[in-house]
């Protein structure tokens, strides 16, 4: 893959911060699947803007997605789930980010730990509470629920053992065309099997070797992307039918633009301190081609990537049917 | 950069991490002593995995020492040391530290790590092994796990003896103290065949001691999953014979005389190349082959991809061919 120098745009002062902070993933005009991990919390500029400064990152969408993702779990208990093992990692998560975003947001957030005695305080939420770590029931609704109600990212934690990583506990609403209830207890591998092209180039098996020999306190990330119909965060299996059918009716629809997003995923891999287990968070971004097309560089990579895109990679996307017109609409600008 | 200059030079396998000041040393036994280090400005240090090490820096050299605790958001670490007098000098350095004293160490690396889906976890220590195993044992008691301790030393010289006895009870269940040979076999036997299914086994010692238990465990039908031994106890390897190394992107040919590793004759050579441990633990010094057959002798690759024969440790790793190619 060749590098490519990324030069903000004069203009881009003038976007909206949605632009400009937006994680745009596309370097070139061609996509494929690679092992694209970097160190975490290293500033990425782009055209409009730059992303990537904080672990956990907080924006205008704060609350408004928090309470979204309540409204899932209260209709859908099979959205978080933690195998009994994984209980003191899911500790080691809650303390590890509360930290983080306390030393992150000093003017919003704090948190003081001694012994096993947490003080949390989040000014966004006009929350203060103290919880022992440890003690399930000193945090409403336990520690899985509770960081799933600070952060915005779904959190995935994956069990080392055996020389694999095996996907153990989570809290996973916004899935991009999965079943978090249906991977629990699978292993890396079965994670990822219906992955075209990875099995053939070894990036999966090369993604875990990386993953189980970062030492605790390693964070990466990387990013993944798709196309979404409407500001929808929850295209979960589960929801399948509400937002399935709009697949095939957008490509005609003359709300396109406002409609179809650019679904972008920063993925970050953390391995836990005390715990030693793997942290994967996904904290996904929608921007719709409309806001897109308001950096000419945006819109000509995405027009040229979703025109190139080979059919099996489209097809595993689901974006098969209306790439072509979120590409010619792109390009025709 | 001038100001730095001045300073002993940080280790690379300490780069990165800690700059600690020695706050406790309290005498185990007559040959070992326990160190314990603090950030001189107060504060929590990172969590560590339980069976965790710390690489610590003595003049130009480092060493790898077990810690003690259960990682559990420590406001210190303990390290335990055996003086070994005829060693590389890093035990004798430590004996010498006293409380003040500022050394350069590694975050906490994880190595030994207990499996989180063990009904129990049988610990079995040898000596100075018992260093990481108390960590474990401290770990299991502190998330509500249970685990039994086999624990061989010498009549008297026993260290962290108390420690482990003031954690019996519901979490460490039996601590079974051995000081001869013969009483050891026969408790380790009795405890092979008596274990709670799901048990898995941590033994840290002497190599000979660690391989003479994973054998009995084996042949008592153990399957290796359930096995865990702590590595960086591991006996010096052989010198090992010559061979040559061609390096393929600068075009230059290399003899490894016998005794000397690869890592060496490289450095020697003015390359860098990226290392930690160079103990064949770490896999900082990984290498691309080309061509040749490498004679593996790390702890890190898995079985397959020694198998596939592309990448090698340079800091242990030799070679079964006459010359190996490296992209390099």
């Amino acid at each position: 893959m060749s590098s490519t120098i990324i030069e903000t745009d004069p203009d881009a002062a003038l976007l909206p911060e949605r632009i400009r902070r937006f994680p745009f993933p596309f370097a070139s005009d061609t996509y494929r699947y690679s092992a694209n991990v970097e160190p975490a919390t290293k500033t990425a500029p782009t055209e409009a803007g730059s992303w990537g400064t904080h672990l956990v990152d907080i924006d205008e969408h704060y609350l408004e997605e928090l309470a979204e993702r309540a409204k899932v779990l209260d209709r859908d208990a099979s959205r978080v789930n933690v195998l009994p093992h994984m209980r003191p990692s899911v500790w080691d998560a809650l303390t590890t980010l509360l930290s983080s975003m306390a030393d992150d947001y000093p003017d919003t957030m704090s948190y003081h730990r001694e012994g096993n005695t947490c003080r949390w305080h989040n000014g966004l939420q006009n929350l203060d509470i103290e919880f022992t770590v440890g003690d399930d029931s000193s945090l409403p609704g336990g520690p899985m629920r509770f960081l799933g109600s600070q952060i915005q990212d779904d959190i995935i934690l994956l069990d080392v053992r055996e020389d694999t990583l095996w996907l153990d506990a989570g809290l996973v609403t916004f899935a991009a065309d999965w079943s978090f209830g249906f991977d629990v207890g699978m292993n890396f591998m079965e994670i990822h099997h219906p992955v075209p092209r990875v099995k053939e180039e070894r990036i999966i098996s090369r993604a875990q070797q990386f993953l189980l020999r970062l030492q605790p306190g390693e964070q990466f990330r990387r990013t993944n992307w798709t196309l979404t119909i409407g500001r929808r965060l929850d295209t979960s299996t589960e929801t399948y039918p509400e937002w399935g059918p709009d697949r095939s009716t957008i490509a005609d629809d003359p709300a396109m633009p406002e409609k179809l997003h650019l679904r972008v995923e920063v993925q970050h891999l953390v391995r836990l301190p005390h715990s030693g287990a793997l942290l994967f968070l996904v904290r996904t971004h929608l921007l719709p081609l409309s806001d897109i097309a308001r950096v000419p560089a945006w819109r000509e990579k995405m027009g040229h990537v979703l025109a190139e895109l080979p059919d099996d990679m489209a097809e595993y996307k689901g974006i098969i049917r209306y790439r072509k017109a979120a590409s010619d609409w792109l390009l025709a600008r | 950069m001038t100001a730095i200059a001045l300073q002993p030079q940080v280790h690379p396998a300490v780069e990165g991490g800690l700059h600690l000041e020695v706050t406790d040393i309290s005498r185990q036994t007559e040959s070992i002593v326990s160190i314990t280090f603090a950030a001189p400005e107060g504060g929590r240090l990172p969590s560590y995995v339980p069976g965790s090490h710390l690489v610590v820096q003595y003049g130009s050299g480092v060493n790898a020492y077990s810690l003690t605790g259960s990682g559990n958001a420590p406001s210190d670490y303990t390290i335990s040391v055996l003086r070994v007098d005829e060693g590389a000098g890093g035990s004798v350095a430590m004996h010498r530290l006293s409380v003040g004293d500022r050394v350069n160490v590694s975050r906490p690396r994880s190595a030994f790590a207990p499996a989180s889906t063990a009904s129990h976890h049988l610990l079995v220590a040898a000596g100075i092994g018992i260093t990481p195993i108390l960590s474990h044992a401290r770990a299991a008691v502190e998330r509500g796990n249970t685990a039994s301790m086999i624990y061989v030393h010498r009549p008297d010289a026993g260290a962290h003896v108390a420690e482990a006895r003031k954690l019996l009870g519901p979490g460490l269940t039996a601590l079974i103290e051995c000081t001869n040979r013969g009483s050891f076999q026969s408790v380790l036997a009795e405890a092979l065949i008596t274990q709670p299914l799901g048990t898995h086994l941590y033994v840290c010692g002497p190599v000979v001691f660690m391989d003479a238990v994973l054998e009995e465990a084996r042949s008592q039908g153990w399957s290796s999953a359930r096995l865990h031994s702590e590595a960086f106890g591991a006996a010096e390897l052989d010198a090992g014979e010559p061979f040559t190394v061609h390096l393929a992107r600068s075009g230059v040919r290399l003899e490894v005389p016998a005794g000397v590793s690869l890592l060496d004759t490289l450095e020697t050579a003015g390359k860098t190349i990226p290392n930690m441990c160079r103990k064949g633990i770490c896999g900082e010094c990984v290498l691309p082959v080309l061509r040749g057959a490498p004679q593996h002798r790390d702890l890190y690759l898995s079985d397959q991809e020694k198998a596939e024969n592309t990448t090698m440790m340079c800091c242990v790793s030799r070679s079964n061919d006459p010359e190996l190619e490296l992209d390099l």
